[in-house]
């Protein structure tokens, strides 16, 4: 059998079937990576997913797995291809955050996260491309890049984790790391046909990920199937002593709930995060303000059919409502860009990345953050510290703060009637480029995801459906979420509602495949 | 058109970007409209509630006050826009006596 046969398809593979191969040792690792490596260089030139690719780190990345594995290890990824968003350190490599500010600054050292998905066996492929800072919804506001919808290739991906969607619908990785502070997982997969999983604020260590808002940022993972999702998530989460927001609280593995019988669930009331093939039992909420009667006929019909289809697998729809739902947009673009124009200013010249020189140290940083951030940074910054400024700060930082706690209230209200909720990830499917010139239109489309991110719950969007977009299939994304802490139930859920429906299956993307 | 005028100079000034007068101008108009969507917020009866600082458990963190590795002084300062010796090197701070 030659190499070629044996890695045929791999780009489709999912990241469970290919560390299963490798374990069992039918592939090596530096055969995946080749392969995949190859598949880079047929399409990321047209999809750009990547803004750097680690050839030589991923080789040596894999000759490192493949001797474990011949010393008898079993790995979680072994060999699994990974896509490493570009505000995530990694020793060695250009992390640039989208930015021409740190353009050329090389990591010395690797983000929690992203070791424990190396050393669970996972193979660096790339860091990929983002909105600038993760300030952004489509990947357009990168000032490095242009990436791409492998499924119209004259789409954004979404963002601002756009590059990671990119590189995982066109197979260039079956991992993508993403950062979520808004719904920058959610909104990509959703583009993309994927699953984005943001797990609860704290579950997954910030260590080594160039913050943008402390209180709201958030590592997971992007995937084609939920399985996946919940193997990247085991991985990668967990108390970090380093990140000092780290959760010290016991970790629940998740991928096993999705793989055990049906047969195991046959006694009375199946408990509602064990692994089902249905969802009898449990109860989801629709949320009255989230209707998507405003979205148009054919994405109303489409979520309408989702909710339906969960009903068919058993579960209770139940009506919830959050009254302070559409105050979310105001609360997060205050506190968001408030907290940022605090985490920027460390780049200032002085300790790295760029410098632009001045007369005196002042018109040396004035001048170095002019030239080196674009307008949606200078944006955030402004505004954040407009809001954060003498005579401003209660009326605008502490009152969205308050905000924020009436938003957490609701959902925990929202959480005695119902053990998820469920809503759209996004109010369109992948938008054309320069569609959304006006800055406000581009934050609309955190609409549905921010509430989650302010009440810091785990929360996922799922494929759930294609839209007709100029005569080409588009998907869009379900998004459901929990209570803290219970992203067993969150993802076991979207298993069995993936597994029944297979939406993401229906159409392939737009690059070879 | 909102009320509020915000005074972007005075602004970019405490945020140390500088800023061109086409900026002044255009990022001025779209902070302002920003913020009448934000001012939407006024609406909301917040007597009585606290403000979140963290959504999850918060306490404060501190290690032991004991000395461990680090990153090495080359590798930090490997990458300084201009340095000298073991400092990072930056244009005058404090201005020559007249």
């Amino acid at each position: 059998m030659t190499n070629e046969s044996k890695t045929g398809g791999i780009e489709k593979r999912s990241a469970r079937a290919i560390a299963s191969d490798v374990n069992a040792r039918r592939l090596s690792a530096r055969e995946v990576t080749d392969a995949i490596l190859s598949h880079v260089d047929r399409v990321d030139d047209r999809v750009g997913a990547y803004l750097t690719r680690l050839y030589g780190l991923a080789r040596e990345h894999a000759g490192r797995v493949d001797l474990r594995i011949a010393a008898g290890e079993k790995l979680p990824l072994a060999g699994v291809p990974v896509a490493v968003k570009d505000n995530m350190c990694l020793a060695g490599t250009r992390t640039t955050c989208g930015s021409r500010i740190l353009e050329n600054w090389v990591a010395p050292y690797t983000a929690t996260a992203v070791q424990r998905i190396l050393d669970a066996g996972g193979i660096p492929i790339g860091k990929s491309n983002m909105d600038e800072f993760a300030m952004g919804s489509s990947c357009e506001n990168s000032a490095l890049g242009v990436s791409r919808n492998p499924y119209d290739l004259d789409t954004v991906p979404g963002g601002s984790s756009g590059g990671s969607a990119a590189a995982v619908a066109a197979g260039e990785a079956a991992i993508g790391f993403g950062s979520d502070t808004g719904g920058s997982i959610r909104e990509p997969a959703a583009f993309c046909n994927l699953v984005g999983f943001k797990p609860t604020y704290g579950r997954v260590s910030r260590y080594g990920l160039i913050a943008f808002a402390s209180s709201l940022d958030q590592i997971g993972p992007l995937t084609r199937t939920v399985e996946d999702a919940a193997l990247a998530y085991d991985a990668m989460a967990g108390y970090d002593p380093m990140d000092s927001t780290s959760i010290n609280r016991s970790l629940e593995p998740t991928a096993d709930a999705l793989r055990s019988n049906a047969s195991e669930s046959s006694s009375a009331a199946p408990k509602a995060d064990n692994s089902r093939t249905d969802l009898r039992g449990l109860r989801v909420g629709l949320v009255r303000e989230f209707s998507t009667d405003k979205l148009g006929n054919e994405i109303d019909a489409l979520y309408q059919q989702a909710y339906k289809d969960l009903a068919a697998l058993g579960a209770e729809i139940v009506e919830v409502s959050l009254p302070t739902a559409e105050y979310g947009l105001a609360t997060y673009y205050l506190i968001a860009p408030a907290e940022c124009s605090s985490n920027l200013a460390r780049f200032d010249g002085v300790r790295y990345g760029l410098r632009v020189d001045g007369d005196d140290v002042g018109a040396m940083y004035e001048a170095t953050r002019a030239a080196g951030f674009g307008p949606e940074v200078k944006r955030r910054i402004l505004i954040g510290t407009y809001a954060l400024s003498s005579g401003y700060y209660d009326a605008y930082y502490v009152r969205a703060q308050k905000a924020r706690t009436l938003v957490a209230n609701d959902f925990k209200k929202a959480f005695e009637k119902c053990d998820l909720i469920a809503c759209p990830a996004a109010s369109s499917p992948a938008f054309g480029f320069n569609a959304k010139s006006d800055p406000y239109s581009m934050y609309l489309m955190d609409y549905y995801t921010i509430p989650m991110s302010l009440a810091g719950l785990p929360a996922l969007s799922v494929p759930c459906g294609w839209i007709d977009v100029k005569g080409k299939p588009m998907p869009m994304g379900l998004q459901l979420t929990s209570p803290l802490f219970t992203e067993r139930l969150l993802l076991s859920t979207a298993h069995t509602y993936e597994q029944s429906t297979k939406h993401a299956e229906k159409h392939h993307p737009e690059v070879p495949w | 058109m909102s009320e509020q005028k915000i005074d972007i100079r005075h602004v970019a000034t405490l945020a140390r970007l500088a800023l061109t007068d086409d900026e002044v101008e255009r990022f001025g108009s779209q902070l302002e409209d920003l913020l009448e969507h934000v001012n939407v917020l006024a609406k909301l009866d917040v007597s009585g509630v606290s403000a979140t600082a963290q959504v999850v458990e918060s306490r404060n963190v501190e290690r032991k006050d004991e000395v461990r590795p680090s990153l090495e002084r080359e590798t930090v300062l490997a990458q300084a826009p201009q340095r000298q010796g073991a400092f990072f090197r930056v244009p005058r701070i404090i201005a020559e006596e007249a």
